[in-house]
């Protein structure tokens, strides 16, 4: 017979600690559907997405009631649409009305893949699509976004970064009566995975496979809760120990509801992606896991050695957990959707540079940060290269996903609602990078030899 | 196929009988009862056959709850607390 302790810790997690599966994410690849006809094309993008994750919703409603755990999104993740819009030419913006019609029909809350991978330079239907992102973002409600503009074996290509400046402007601008969303659905990775389900950076790589599940878990608060009953007297090994298991356990319920959904789906099982995502809901927060390891406020002095700490256990605990671990794997740190990060924001204890430096040892980046609305292109393109230096030199991935308030100063708010949550305008630094980005060009793969 | 049942609430007489009533009209065979009183709280965890269910889980703890109002009830599938606690 189960443990009956086994047992209430499980409906605890779930009922009061927030502990949920944040997303399964079909990835499909699209290059069957090209065509150098664009109307074409499109439908039958349109046509192979309801085909293929047409039961998504409905399976994952079952799967939910069946195990009585949550699971907050069902998303389709495509091949980036460049290369798409490399066969056929015309107006991108086509296929990202024929994901919208898709995601509203089957369902989804999220489409992402409207992406170009542009780390070492332009191919035919990059620059189109670039440039067509901040229509493509204000004229639809689903789809997502995401560039890649570097990574440890290409370097970082400057052009892109200057154009992906002038691009998270735009899609702010052009949605400036509705809380600047563009820009939120907008990810500039360096190091982009391949099989991420985490929105808005999710694409389906084009090493993947035909179809795939990939599950997204999450769980700060189970955490949080974990590190709050073992008290203050704990030393670091203990709490990295506490961390693993709960990781661990968490890491479990996404094994499960992934190899299910596979089942059901008839669809190869990919990946569970190990992050610990915060939502706005109280007490679902990174910032807080942070506070509990003992910090007066997350953004302090001994912010980053704390969540290198945690993001680390975490895959420790989780690896062992899953067959297949892979996507962005760790600790993320979304200002306006952790209700932690939002307060230290607020209150100006957790600042940019801070935030800049956390990324350098958690997963992902810069990321859901409200800057002002007159902070220009060019240090918006600074700051991309800023965090894609670091994701280069240290291979892993990072991202800028930044969104700038359109008409609004440092101390307003944008609030997006739902899970984007609410997000205060930080202060930047306006020193103008002006002339190092219009520079362009390329800078070179650092070294990742001579290591003797 | 196996789910858990489990039952937390302020204990009074009928509780055990309330559960495994509803058990019986649904076609669900009750295989194990644990049940303890920590002060004043009722906690039983059941773990019960639902090979001849003819609903969704989520339906029999709704039909679970109405007989028994005032207790908290999950119905859920063994399978998830077997993956959570055991390698």
């Amino acid at each position: 017979m189960l443990n009956i302790s086994d047992i209430l810790e499980t409906i605890t997690m779930i009922q009061e600690e927030n502990l949920d599966i944040r997303t399964t994410t079909m990835g499909i690849s699209l290059l069957d559907c090209a065509d150098s006809d664009i109307k074409k094309s499109a439908q039958k993008v349109y046509d192979k997405i309801c085909r293929k994750a047409g039961k998504l919703v409905e399976t994952g409603e079952a799967i939910e009631a069946k195990y009585g755990i949550p699971i907050i999104n069902k998303r389709v993740s495509v091949t980036p649409i460049a290369m798409l819009a490399g066969v056929s030419g015309g107006d991108p913006v086509e296929y990202a009305l024929a994901l919208d019609r898709a995601a509203k029909t089957i369902g989804v809350n999220f489409i992402g893949g409207y992406s170009a991978l542009v780390q070492k330079g332009f191919a035919p239907g990059d620059e189109a699509l670039i440039r067509s992102i901040p229509r493509a973002l204000a004229e639809t409600n689903f789809v997502c976004s995401s560039v890649n503009i570097g990574s440890t074996k290409a370097g970082i290509n400057m052009d892109a970064v200057r154009t992906m400046g002038k691009v998270v402007r735009e899609a702010a601008e052009l949605t400036a009566d509705r809380q600047c969303i563009g820009a939120a659905k907008l990810v500039v990775f360096c190091n982009a995975p391949e099989d991420n389900p985490f929105m808005a950076g999710a694409f389906h790589g084009v090493g993947e496979p035909d179809c795939v599940i990939n599950v997204g878990v999450s769980g700060p608060g189970v955490v949080r809760a974990a590190l709050a009953k073992a008290g203050k007297d704990k030393n670091l090994n203990e709490i990295a120990d506490i961390i693993k298991r709960t990781a661990f356990k968490i890491t479990r319920m996404g094994q499960l509801v992934g190899s299910e959904a596979s089942q059901a789906l008839g669809v190869p099982f990919g990946i569970v992606d190990l992050s610990l995502a915060p939502t706005p809901a109280v007490g679902d927060s990174v910032a807080y896991i942070l506070e509990e390891i003992g910090l007066e406020t997350c953004g302090g002095c001994g912010t980053t050695a704390a969540l290198a700490m945690l993001n680390d256990a975490v895959k420790k605990g989780g690896v062992m957990a899953s067959s297949n671990v892979g996507g962005l794997s760790g600790a993320f740190i979304p200002v306006s959707e952790d209700a932690g990060m939002i307060a230290a924001a607020e209150s100006g204890a957790l600042r940019l540079e801070k935030l800049e430096a956390m990324t350098a040892v958690c997963s992902v980046g810069l990321d859901m940060i409200v800057l002002p609305g007159d902070t220009p292109a060019d240090v918006i393109s600074g700051l991309i290269a800023d965090e894609a230096a670091i994701g280069m030199v240290n291979s892993k991935t990072t991202a800028v996903r930044v969104i700038p308030a359109i008409g609004r100063k440092a101390g307003e708010f944008l609030e997006f609602g739902g899970l984007l949550g609410r997000g205060p305008v930080m202060d930047i630094n306006m020193g103008s990078p002006a002339v190092m980005i219009a520079r362009g060009g390329r800078i070179p793969a650092p070294l990742q030899s001579l290591k003797n | 196929m196996r789910a858990v049942i489990t039952v937390v609430g302020k204990d009074m007489v009928g509780i055990l009988a309330g559960v495994s009533g509803v058990c019986a009209r649904e076609g669900v065979n009750v295989l194990e009862v644990t049940q303890s009183i920590l002060q004043e709280f009722f906690a039983m965890i059941m773990l019960v056959d639902i090979s001849k269910l003819e609903m969704p889980l989520t339906a029999l703890q709704a039909k679970l709850a109405e007989a028994n109002p005032g207790m908290t009830i999950h119905v859920m599938h063994e399978d998830i607390f077997n993956s959570m606690h055991r390698i």
